[in-house]
């Protein structure tokens, strides 16, 4: 028995990040949007008390905001001649649930991707033949840096980013990352007052040549009201980002820079802890009429729309559509189908060095404070004489000295017992240490499908990921491992330790939650799920918006490409879409 | 543009009205609306998620428990029956339709001091609101304040039927701010010490006073415990908004911002200002506090733990997010049953169009017991040019009792 329920103009799938840009600004063109979340209603005053959000064990450790697999989980395996089996918990990567999503629980480390990114596969070809990438599935985005640029412009400013522009209008400004495309200005806030360890980080770097800058952080360097006239507190340090929800109103999302004005509107409505189970088609499948939502209650509703926007986790995204029927699922063997096509990840390796003689007080700390050197980052380096393509940013961002996680040891020390503990004090204080995030590249096999055994609590197939690292991609990492060692021996220290990514991705330990792909933006709707402005293909009156979009991940975090993939689709469908409504904006 | 703006007003009250309305009688109704805004009758007359002024939620007082009325146009459960006599009579003298004498909780004592025009205009706009059928029991006080005769009495002793006298020898403006403190805007409802009877105390006139839980603080130019250290535009951004750098509205007064002064005009809002700053009472003793060194290490060592990551080392706050404590006028008044209130059950700052931002303080009720809040406060109130006597434990405990009974 479904409910169904009076029309809205447009229904938002899941209010984190980009459910709350879109529905912010298709509010302010005054039509009527629903936003409909699986997880529960969260906001700062209530949820991230000052009095206990720094629980380790609660949020860190049980992880309390997640989305937990008896929810949703998925089927994981290396390749196509593999039996995937279902996660039973989430490991290696952590999807957020609730209003916010993991825009609550983020570190907030905000970079923009540049125009060789966007345009890689004409870059790289151009550059060193197609012959280099034979064995990769890279696809341009169908935009270019410029394009994308007002975009991350209003982003970073509805968000407050810290930081020190590189390269405004092409002046480079001292101080800032060298190797960044032009913006039209500096960040809203100056970079976040620097700790020890960054500070001898750059230090390193810069002895050796290398151009270390401020991370570009959505911590909060100073107190900033955002164009939205919401206010944010400065941060204050206390290294409870990942995995933690702001108790101090200095962590952007969507919680601080967008719902306080949103919820307010009068056309705007959320509906909480109501998952939906798929988008409804006409006859024919070339629109949407709605979706079907089901409550806590176990109530099962139509919500008829004239607009469908998924946004909810990337992931989540191309699984409602592989369920609904919008586009067809990709197959590796035969290459056509575009739903679940280049699914890719994060390449991710670390370094720790270890002092006698130095005191970091790691836990005066925050998400995103810290020093980045992207020397070695995407197209900033000539790759004629190397074996790959891509590249990392190199990150010295000690998040948090947080009691529990935070015990680095030498290598050879034991797990536990007495040299152990003793070990984990000599350590707390005086160890150093940075990570490449390393870029992505598609391959024909690396995709995301439906699992044809396990099923999820409504009986909906679970979503099957097959994955993993490229040799590309770990020919990649190594290289920065080689540069990342540099670095290390520049810093002293009486010893350093390699963690090198290896092939065989391991779904267990945690490495990021950068899932990207499945429902990919481009040019060609042979080869994309949507279009430029994220709007479906084989549906025009569904868009698709989040990481989901991405080809494949440049060597940077994702989240402020999605911020500005967001602003960009609001802008195509409010200037453009509205004009001729359920019209595709690109013609295929 | 007059037919458009007024087509608004009615659209706004939902009210069909016939075409023969003339633009004289168009501005009398917005006029009216705005009169409506000075009186915050939406603060009491109004439910949350109730029809406008149809009738408000329990309103607890020192005699017992009383209700806005329905004072929409229906003519069974509203006030659809008054004459515009009836009305005037009942805004100046506290006596309604048929002689019904009304309780002061409604603030007649102030609204008597409103002009005629005034008083006409805001009828002309009750009767254009929508005439909602609820019927409100108004008045569930115990026996014998419950006869309505008792307020004769009561009007014998504690009011004056008067009208708001302007001084000559002020500025236009100056005149304006005591007309709207004094008369529509009844400020000294919430902010003027009461008698044991509930009537004003005329000496203490905006110095701070006890109700429902709260202590609405001095509001006066004092220097220590009022408003001195505030500039105009201080004041202006605090009605407009509900935040300014020193304080965020909390309690009763955020509501006042969010139904009343949030929606006056800049000018009214900068003669408010202007007159509340020229009240400079006798500061009274200004001796420094001189609180127990103990006590002071103990509270600070408190205020490091648990309050500093918003309001700051130095009780300089967070811009208008957390509001500085140096020199906060909640934090210097006398009485500190809205400081330990806060600490105990937390608070949320209003949401407004110019600061939307609703930031909230947690309840610390949980977490601290009653001489660690008593020891907290006191830092506070004796802390970075703060000069206010010290809080007992017995204090806290106090509003703990009736916060949690």
């Amino acid at each position: 028995m479904t409910t169904i329920l009076p029309r809205k103009d447009v229904v938002i799938v899941g209010l984190g990040w980009t459910g709350a840009i879109l529905a912010h600004e298709l509010t302010d063109q005054g039509l009527d949007v629903l936003a409909i979340e699986r997880g529960p209603w969260r906001d700062t005053a209530t949820d991230f008390n000052i009095g206990y959000v720094q629980d380790e064990l609660r949020y860190a450790v049980r992880r309390d905001l997640f989305l937990q697999p008896a929810v949703e989980t998925m089927t994981v395996r290396n390749n196509p001649s593999q039996t995937a089996l279902p996660m039973r918990d989430f490991g290696s990567f952590l999807p957020g649930n609730g209003v916010g999503g993991a825009g609550v629980h983020w570190n907030g480390h905000t970079w923009r991707f540049w125009d060789s990114d966007f345009q890689i596969r004409t870059n790289l070809t151009k550059k060193y033949g197609a012959s280099r990438i034979a064995d990769l599935q890279v696809q341009d985005w169908g935009v270019t840096g410029a394009e994308m640029e007002p975009y991350y412009d209003q982003y970073e400013y509805l968000a407050g980013i810290s930081g020190k522009a590189g390269n405004i209008k092409g002046q480079l400004q001292e101080g800032g990352n060298p190797f960044e495309d032009p913006r039209s200005r500096d960040y809203p806030n100056p970079p976040m007052q620097m700790t020890y360890a960054p500070t001898l980080f750059a230090e390193a770097g810069r002895s050796i040549g290398l151009h270390p800058f401020p991370t570009p952080s959505a911590n909060m360097s100073r107190n900033y009201v955002n164009p939205l006239g919401i206010a944010m507190g400065q941060c204050t340090y206390c290294g409870f980002c990942e995995r933690f929800g702001c108790a101090n109103y200095s962590k952007s999302s969507a919680q601080t820079t967008i719902l306080p004005v949103l919820m307010k509107k009068a056309n705007f409505e959320v509906r909480t802890d109501s998952e939906v189970l798929h988008v409804d088609l006409a006859p024919g499948g070339k629109s949407a009429r709605g979706v079907t939502y089901v409550d806590t209650s176990g109530e099962e509703y139509f919500q008829p729309a004239d607009l469908v926007l998924l946004c909810a986790y990337g992931l989540h995204n191309a699984r409602l559509m592989m369920l609904s029927g919008i586009g067809k699922i990709y197959d590796p063997v035969t290459g056509k189908g575009t739903v679940g096509r280049n699914y890719c990840y994060q390449t991710n390796a670390g370094v720790q060095v270890f002092f006698d003689d130095k005191n970091f007080n790691p836990f005066i700390a925050a998400g995103a404070l810290g020093q980045t050197i992207d020397d070695y980052n995407g197209d900033a380096f000539d790759h004629g004489a190397l074996d790959f393509v891509g590249g990392s940013g190199i990150n010295c961002i000690p998040t948090n000295g947080r009691p529990i996680g935070t015990r680095p040891t030498l290598p050879g020390t034991p797990k536990w017992g007495s040299a152990w503990k003793k070990a984990t004090v000599e350590g707390y204080k005086s160890t150093l240490g940075f990570s490449s995030q390393g870029s992505s590249y598609a391959t024909r096999t690396n995709y995301l499908d439906l699992d044809p055994t396990y099923k999820d609590r409504f009986g909906r197939p679970l979503m099957r990921m097959t994955f993993d690292f490229p040799d590309n991609d770990i020919r990649m990492s190594n290289y920065l491992c080689d540069r990342m060692e540099e670095i290390a021996k520049a810093l002293g220290g009486k010893q350093y330790n390699v963690s090198r990514r290896k092939k065989g991705w391991d779904s267990v330990p945690y490495q990021s939650t950068h899932n990207t792909g499945g429902a990919i933006m481009g040019t060609d709707p042979g080869k994309s799920a949507v279009n430029t402005f994220l709007q479906s293909w084989d549906v025009p009156n569904v868009f698709v918006i989040g990481a989901s979009a991405f080809p494949q991940n440049a060597g940077k975090n994702p989240t402020g490409t999605v911020g500005a993939l967001a602003f960009r689709a609001a802008d195509a469908i409010r200037n453009q879409y509205l004009r001729n409504p359920g019209a595709p904006l690109v013609q295929a | 543009m007059k037919k458009f703006v007024f087509t608004m007003v009615i659209g706004a009250t939902a009210l069909t009205v016939g075409p023969a309305m003339s633009a004289d009688q168009a501005d009398q109704i917005m006029r009216g609306q705005y009169q409506a805004v000075l009186g915050d009758c939406a603060g009491c007359h109004n439910q949350p998620g109730g029809k406008p002024l149809a009738g408000g939620l329990p309103l607890e007082t020192p005699f017992g428990t009383l209700v806005a009325p329905n004072i929409t146009p229906d003519r069974t459960t509203g006030i659809g029956n008054w004459t515009e006599t009836d009305f005037h009579n009942a805004m100046k003298t506290g006596i309604g339709h048929n002689g019904v004498r009304l309780y002061p909780a409604m603030p007649y004592p102030a609204y008597t001091r409103m002009n005629d025009r005034d008083i006409s205009d805001l009828w002309a706009y009750l009767t254009t609101v929508e005439p909602v059928s609820n019927k409100v029991e108004a008045n569930r006080l115990p026996f014998p304040l419950n006869i309505r005769l008792a307020m004769l009495g009561w009007n014998a002793l504690n009011f004056t039927e008067e009208a708001f006298k302007p001084d000559p020898a002020k500025s236009a403006e100056w005149n304006r701010g005591a007309y709207i403190v004094q008369g529509p805007g009844h400020c000294g409802t919430c902010h003027t010490p009461k008698s044991f009877l509930g009537a004003d105390k005329d000496s203490g006139f905006l110095q701070g006073a006890s109700l429902q839980g709260w202590f609405a603080p001095d509001i006066t130019g004092n220097a220590q415990s009022g408003l001195g250290k505030w500039s105009e535009g201080d004041l202006v951004r605090y009605l407009k908004t509900g935040v300014n750098a020193h304080s965020i509205a909390s309690g009763p007064m955020a509501e006042a911002v969010e139904n009343s002064t949030s929606k006056m005009t800049d000018p009214d809002l900068k003669a408010v200002a202007v007159y509340l700053k020229s009240l400079s009472p006798d500061p009274g003793n200004t001796q420094p506090a001189k609180p127990d060194e103990a006590r002071m290490a103990t509270g600070e060592a408190i205020y490091r733990d648990n309050c500093s990551a918003c309001h700051g080392g130095d009780g300089d706050g967070a811009g208008e997010l957390f509001p500085a404590l140096a020199g906060n006028s909640i934090v210097a008044q006398g009485n500190t049953e809205t400081l330990a209130r806060v600490v105990l059950a937390g608070s949320q700052a209003v949401h407004t169009t110019h600061a939307p931002t609703t930031p909230a303080m947690p309840s610390l009720a949980w977490r601290l017991k009653d001489q660690e809040i008593a020891d907290v406060l006191t830092y506070v109130r004796g802390s970075w040019g703060n000069n206010a006597p010290a809080v007992s434990s017995g204090d806290v405990a106090a509003v703990r009792k009736q916060l949690l009974p």
